[in-house]
């Protein structure tokens, strides 16, 4: 059994040293002089302007990409088409693409000197280094989740509940809302889930695209960067661990989501969707 | 409508909820114009910008002395890292599928505390631990080292969760049989385990390496981003935006680009083979 003990301690060992140890950390040098200091540091004006903002971003753009996600899905899923290959790879791309990359085609794209910069400067738009900015750069991020999850699932269901729905008479929509969401309702929870927690942290496209101005377009991630390097740590502590907070929050949600989506979902690895769709649509092609 | 029940049972399995042919028209069109805005346009801007001065300008900004010795660190570092992970990431697959011990069930979930946590918390964790003030006098900061364990700590959950469902599918009858013919416990890892394992491996192997190699957020706070020595591309197009080179900026990206593009391939064709076996 020694060779059972060494593969423990190997995995507990790297676990411990590399995720337990400095998340305890960053908890104990928070709270080392008591609750005072982080309260107050998270409610200046400052910081509250920033959680405001990151909530923002989540309220705009998790809807946003899980209404495309579910709708997304739902045509590769059920409509066969031979774009359905490049779509799906499309929106594998923002899992691949450094976030500095994503906030500087944004910033090509809208700053004054971009293609679209100076016609809605025009307008009267302000994208760059603004709260649109920041908000395309946190929808372009989180693009993939919901559709990834809500994929496997619809394959998983099958369609003769759908077809009894429509048979006894129920239209598309009906169909839709009765039948199909209620079934696939855990793996969009578990992508939505999923879409929150990159929204939350996102920073290197928003970093880009919002050029960080205190208490106008800072986030909380941005928060915490620009506290560090002021040095300013306690701000930077209690800021991390709020959003160490939500991230051990949707953790929770994910493990109780992964396992009542379990049917298709294989968590939070994009390749499950791949390999299904492209085999769907092999097989349908021939 | 969907048709008469005895159509069914003979004519190929009918999709479910289909919108009518407009409306699936409308809806991928849709799709479509989505992605173009969100997606494909700004990095359709990111080509057309790298291209602004012509391919000589290109060229020179991709093999400059600092962008080249950015791009040598990020492939390297990202190498090693999936190498450990590639390591470990197997063993905790392993340990958490066919090990039995309590608060299993924590451990598993602790698996995705660097997809869910932000890479800026996770700098700032790491670095409080292994920083200048490390209460355990163990200081890497501003080393190489740093990006090392940053890059670990955000790729790990990619291997873990790739090996784990094939571990549990795996059928355990064929190692049995192997050790009553005689084979030793590394016999049947080698030739029995290990082989079952390799596509998943290679699987999470390809999305840790995509991953690393465009990471900023843990490493901008404990790498130090100092040029030659720890800065990895993703940071170095940061500078050039910030000094205005612009264009060279642009160039870099477009050859980070280039790379996700053809793992992205890799990891779909992987996928599709896995998924005909």
């Amino acid at each position: 059994m020694t060779a059972r003990w060494s593969l423990r301690g190997l995995a507990f060992g790297y676990l411990g040293l590399l995720l337990l140890a400095p998340v305890g950390m960053i908890f104990y040098k928070t709270f080392e002089h008591g609750l005072g200091p982080p309260i107050d540091a998270m409610t200046s004006p400052d910081a509250l302007h920033a959680i405001w903002l990151t909530l923002l971003m989540v309220a705009v753009a998790v809807p946003l990409n899980t209404v495309f996600g579910v709708g997304c899905a739902l045509l590769l899923v059920r409509h066969r088409w031979k774009g359905n290959a490049v779509i799906d790879g499309i929106i594998n791309l923002p899992f691949a693409i450094s976030p500095i990359v994503i906030g500087l085609s944004l910033f090509l794209l809208y700053g004054n000197a971009g293609w679209f910069g100076p016609t809605l400067t025009e307008w009267g738009v302000k994208v760059l280094f603004s709260i649109p900015g920041m908000i395309l750069a946190s929808i372009f991020v989180s693009l993939p989740f919901v559709v990834r999850e809500t994929v496997p699932v619809l394959q998983e269901i099958g369609t003769e509940q759908e077809q009894a729905a429509s048979t006894l008479g129920a239209n598309a929509w009906q169909t839709f809302w009765r039948v199909t969401l209620p079934a696939i309702r855990w793996g969009v929870a578990y992508g939505v889930v999923l879409t929150t927690a990159r929204v939350l942290g996102e920073f290197g496209a928003v970093t880009i695209v919002s050029g960080s101005i205190s208490g106008q377009t800072e986030t909380l991630p941005l928060f915490v960067a620009k506290s560090f390097e002021q040095f300013n740590e306690q701000a930077a502590y209690a800021g991390a661990i709020v959003l160490a907070l939500l991230a051990l929050t949707t953790l929770l949600l994910m493990s109780i989501g992964g396992r009542k989506a379990k049917a298709g979902s294989s968590g939070p690895i994009p390749i499950a969707g791949d390999a299904a769709i492209s085999m769907s649509n092999s097989k349908e092609g021939s | 409508m969907e048709g008469h029940p005895a159509t069914i049972s003979t004519a190929p399995p009918r999709a479910g909820i289909r919108l009518p042919g407009v409306g699936a028209g409308l809806g991928r069109g849709m799709v479509v114009l989505y992605l173009s805005l969100i997606v494909m346009l700004p990095l359709a801007a990111v080509l057309d910008e790298s291209l602004s001065g012509g391919l000589g300008a290109f060229w020179d900004s991709v093999t400059g002395a600092e962008s080249m010795a950015a791009l040598k660190l990020t492939v390297v570092s990202s190498l090693i890292v999936v190498a450990i992970n590639a390591f470990f990431g197997t063993i905790i697959a392993w340990v958490l599928v066919r090990d039995e011990f309590p608060g299993k069930g924590a451990v598993n979930a602790l698996i995705d505390l660097p997809f869910a946590l932000p890479t800026i918390v996770a700098g700032l964790t790491l670095l409080t631990l292994y920083g200048a003030e490390s209460p355990i006098g163990l200081d890497i900061a501003f080393t190489r080292v740093a990006i090392i364990v940053a890059l670990c700590f955000v790729t790990l959950p990619f291997i873990t969760r790739a090996v784990q469902p094939l571990l549990m599918e795996m059928d355990r009858e064929m190692e049995e049989a192997a050790t009553s013919l005689g084979a030793g416990g590394f016999t049947v890892f080698r030739r029995i385990i290990f082989p079952n394992l390799l596509p998943g491996i290679l699987a999470g192997v390809l999305l840790a390496f995509a991953r690393a190699l465009g990471e900023y957020g843990s490493l901008i706070l404990i790498s130090g981003n100092i040029p030659f020595k720890t800065e990895v591309s993703s940071v170095f197009i940061r500078s050039q935006i910030e000094s205005g080179n612009v264009s060279g900026a642009a160039a870099v990206s477009v050859v980070l680009l280039a790379i996700s593009l053809a793992l992205l391939v890799a990891v779909s064709l992987f996928a599709r083979r896995g998924a005909r076996r």
